[in-house]
């Protein structure tokens, strides 16, 4: 690590579109380092995918990488492609939680399942933002969004725990009120095979805080921060006094393998077969 | 990588499709199981690891088509195959294709729709879908095999028209086409046109405009492709106010079709200068024409026909051409009435246009059918 860092190594000189505020700038920032300090000096070694939403747009166009921008809650798909063909290719998804486990779901459990070398980092605002701040998949039970107006009556998925279940090698979760901690554990990510989940609970101060009285960003994150307990100690909690809580930390990291391995021996084997 | 041998087999109409596939250089296909179309995804599962490509089964169809335009962008060629079910949960990803200009090829086996309808037999009710499927405004490619013998050269045809136009391409056939075995000959492998498409020169970074047909790069070649399927400008950066460069990017991705109907829109046609009668016909339905015609013949009656190839773009030239000297053009089909509108529409009042349609079991529209329609035609001058 010679050079400082600067964003804009990485960035094309384009507006952001983000309001101010929003928790999409601390992922962007923190993930950028995370590279920088990886010693890239660019992002060439990089694919990027995501789908539609605010958090979508973290790398589409602005990242100075391949970045493809795909339809909504299609970007894991989209990347298998690419992965199965360019293996030597580190490929990254970003989205918000409406696009990952909302709309794309079964795309997520199943790359899990899969073991696709893939990163997804999910932005977890806990709303669609973009068109918005309706319900979603992740909003917290009792909460009032434009479609919820009396009360979400929903209970939100975790997708950190889903992720293990379905068989992740590494899957943690942070807090915009945590960039050190999500620079490590992006780090670590890129670093490693197979299927990794990165959520982070970010901020939505407009279509999310001001709904639930929360009315700027700061309110915002001392909201996580009151909030937030770490794996560890969340194993002592009985489920009921969890319930409200934001449990932060290194969910699992372990090796299987992956699905490009198992392709590729796939194919290997079916060619010498041809030529016996 | 060794593909097939040339010369003489016995194959169903989806494993001509294969290899066809396989020859035009396919190496990436995904799909999801469906009736009429999975003898594709099997073939594949066999195939493609043998030549070095990668075949796999998806969780769904949006997901089939949005790993086959991946792939796409790596540089390969792709391709998924699925029946009016899965067609139908493509569309979204079709035009998002269109719009980023992805080439890939698109099979769909038509059955008898809607819905689940009759789901092992053949239908001919996708033909609009194939052309309107999508939202938005846009131009389609879509390809209608008659035969195993064509099911691989129009397989072949597609993935060229994909190259060549940098845009989805569908074969649209159907259960009776893919399922029915026949004599097919795969030629010299020389002899085959195969078209790839363009590459960028390294200094080169609009990708999306400028010419009617942009070069397309693949990832990790280190131009740093921003492909969107949002409103773009021609570098791939997303611009969704402007007016301008909306109707600038979707004019240009229509007419690079719409400019060369002559070269895409292929047809077989037979006696059009001096018919009384003519047919206009397609895929599966366009197999009893032929005999329907001799029958006709022998009669004293003066028949002329028209079978497309291609459905879409729609070969406007020669319906026009047909309807100038024919009085009468009858359009069988095994649908409620699909391509016969368009065809009305082409003669624009120039000859009467007569529909015979036939629908359930999966069942063709028989020769002597067809003749009691044409012998119709011809009495009630
Ligand atoms: C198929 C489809 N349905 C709906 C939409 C509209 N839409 C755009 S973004 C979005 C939700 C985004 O929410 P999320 O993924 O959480 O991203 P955020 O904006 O919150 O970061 C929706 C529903 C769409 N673009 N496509
Ligand atoms: S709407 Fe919410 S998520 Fe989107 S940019 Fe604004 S603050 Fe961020
Ligand atoms: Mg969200």
């Amino acid at each position: 690590m010679t050079e400082t860092f600067s964003v804009r190594k990485y960035l094309r000189d384009l507006k952001l579109p983000f309001c101010p505020g929003c928790g999409i700038f601390t992922v962007m920032n923190t993930f950028l380092r995370a590279v920088h300090e990886l010693d890239h000096k660019n992002l060439s070694k990089f694919v990027f995918c995501s789908g539609i939403g605010c958090s979508a747009w973290i790398p589409s166009p602005y990242f100075i990488a391949d970045s493809i921008h795909t339809p909504h809650g299609r970007s894991i798909p989209v990347a298998t492609g690419i992965k199965l063909l360019r293996p030597d290719l580190n490929v990254v998804v970003f989205g918000g939680d409406g696009d990952i486990v909302g709309i794309g779901l079964s795309h997520f459990i199943h790359a899990t399942r899969r073991n696709l070398d893939l990163l997804v980092i999910m932005v977890n605002n806990m709303v669609y933002g973009m068109t918005g701040g309706q319900v979603a998949p992740t909003t917290p039970f009792g909460t009032k969004t434009t479609t919820t107006p009396y009360g979400n009556f929903e209970y939100p998925l975790d997708a950190a725990r889903l992720a293990v279940t379905a068989g992740a090698c590494y899957v943690a979760r942070w807090t915009t009120t945590h960039p050190n901690e999500l620079k490590e554990s992006i780090k670590k990510a890129i670093k490693m095979q197979g299927f990794r989940f990165i959520e982070v609970v970010s901020q939505c101060p407009t279509a999310f805080g001001r709904r639930i009285g929360l009315k700027s960003a700061k309110d915002m994150l001392k909201w996580f921060k009151e909030n937030t307990i770490s794996i560890e100690q969340a194993e002592k909690w009985s489920e009921e006094h969890l319930a409200e809580k934001i449990i932060v930390g290194e969910f699992v990291r372990r090796q299987r393998p992956t699905l490009v391995e198992a392709v590729y021996k796939i194919i290997e084997e079916a060619q010498k077969n041809e030529e016996n | 990588m060794r593909t097939v041998n040339p010369g003489t087999y016995f194959w169903q109409g989806n494993e001509a499709c294969v290899e066809a596939a396989i020859i035009a250089g396919c190496s990436f296909f995904a799909g999801y199981p469906i009736t009429p179309a999975s003898e594709i995804a099997e073939h594949m599962a066999k195939r493609l690891p043998q030549v070095g490509g990668i075949p796999i089964q998806m969780e769904d169809e949006m997901a089939s088509i949005c790993a086959v335009i991946g792939a796409s962008w790596t540089g390969n060629k792709a391709m998924t195959a699925t029946s009016g079910p899965g067609f139908s949960l493509m569309q979204e990803s079709i035009g998002y294709a269109f719009m980023t200009e992805t080439p890939c090829v698109i099979v769909d086996v038509q059955r008898a729709g809607p819905s689940t309808g009759q789901a092992t037999k053949c239908g001919q009710g996708d033909v609009m879908q194939s052309r309107w499927g999508t939202h938005g405004d846009y131009s389609a490619i879509v390809l209608s095999p008659n035969s195993v013998q064509e099911m691989f050269t129009l397989t072949v045809r597609a993935f060229n028209l994909a190259e060549k136009y940098r845009t989805p391409v569908i074969l649209l056939t159907d259960e009776i086409i893919a399922h029915m075995r026949e004599q097919i000959t795969v030629p010299p492998l020389k002899s085959i046109e195969i078209i790839n498409r363009k590459k960028p020169k390294v200094e080169e970074r609009a990708f999306f405009g400028l010419e009617e047909v942009p070069p397309m790069p693949a990832v990790g070649e280190g131009f740093n492709i921003a492909v969107t399927g949002s409103t773009h400008n021609e570098y791939g950066i997303r611009l969704t106010a402007d007016p301008t460069v909306h109707r600038r990017l979707v004019e240009r991705l229509s007419n690079k079709i719409q400019n060369h109907v002559d070269e895409i829109a292929d047809f077989e046609s037979y006696n059009i200068d001096e018919c009384q009668i003519g047919i206009v016909s397609y895929g599966c339905t366009s197999r009893t024409v032929y005999e329907a015609v001799k029958n006709a013949e022998k009669r004293g009656i003066k028949i002329g026909y028209v079978r497309l190839k291609t459905l879409w773009p729609f070969p406007e030239r020669i319906i026009k051409k047909l309807a100038e000297t024919a009085e009468k053009i009858i359009v069988p089909e095994m649908n409620l009435k699909q391509m016969f509108y368009e065809v009305e529409r082409t003669a624009n009042g120039l000859a009467k246009i007569i529909p015979l349609n036939k629908i359930g079991g999966g069942e063709l529209i028989t020769p002597e059918e067809l003749l009691a329609k044409i012998e119709e035609a011809e009495k009630n001058d």
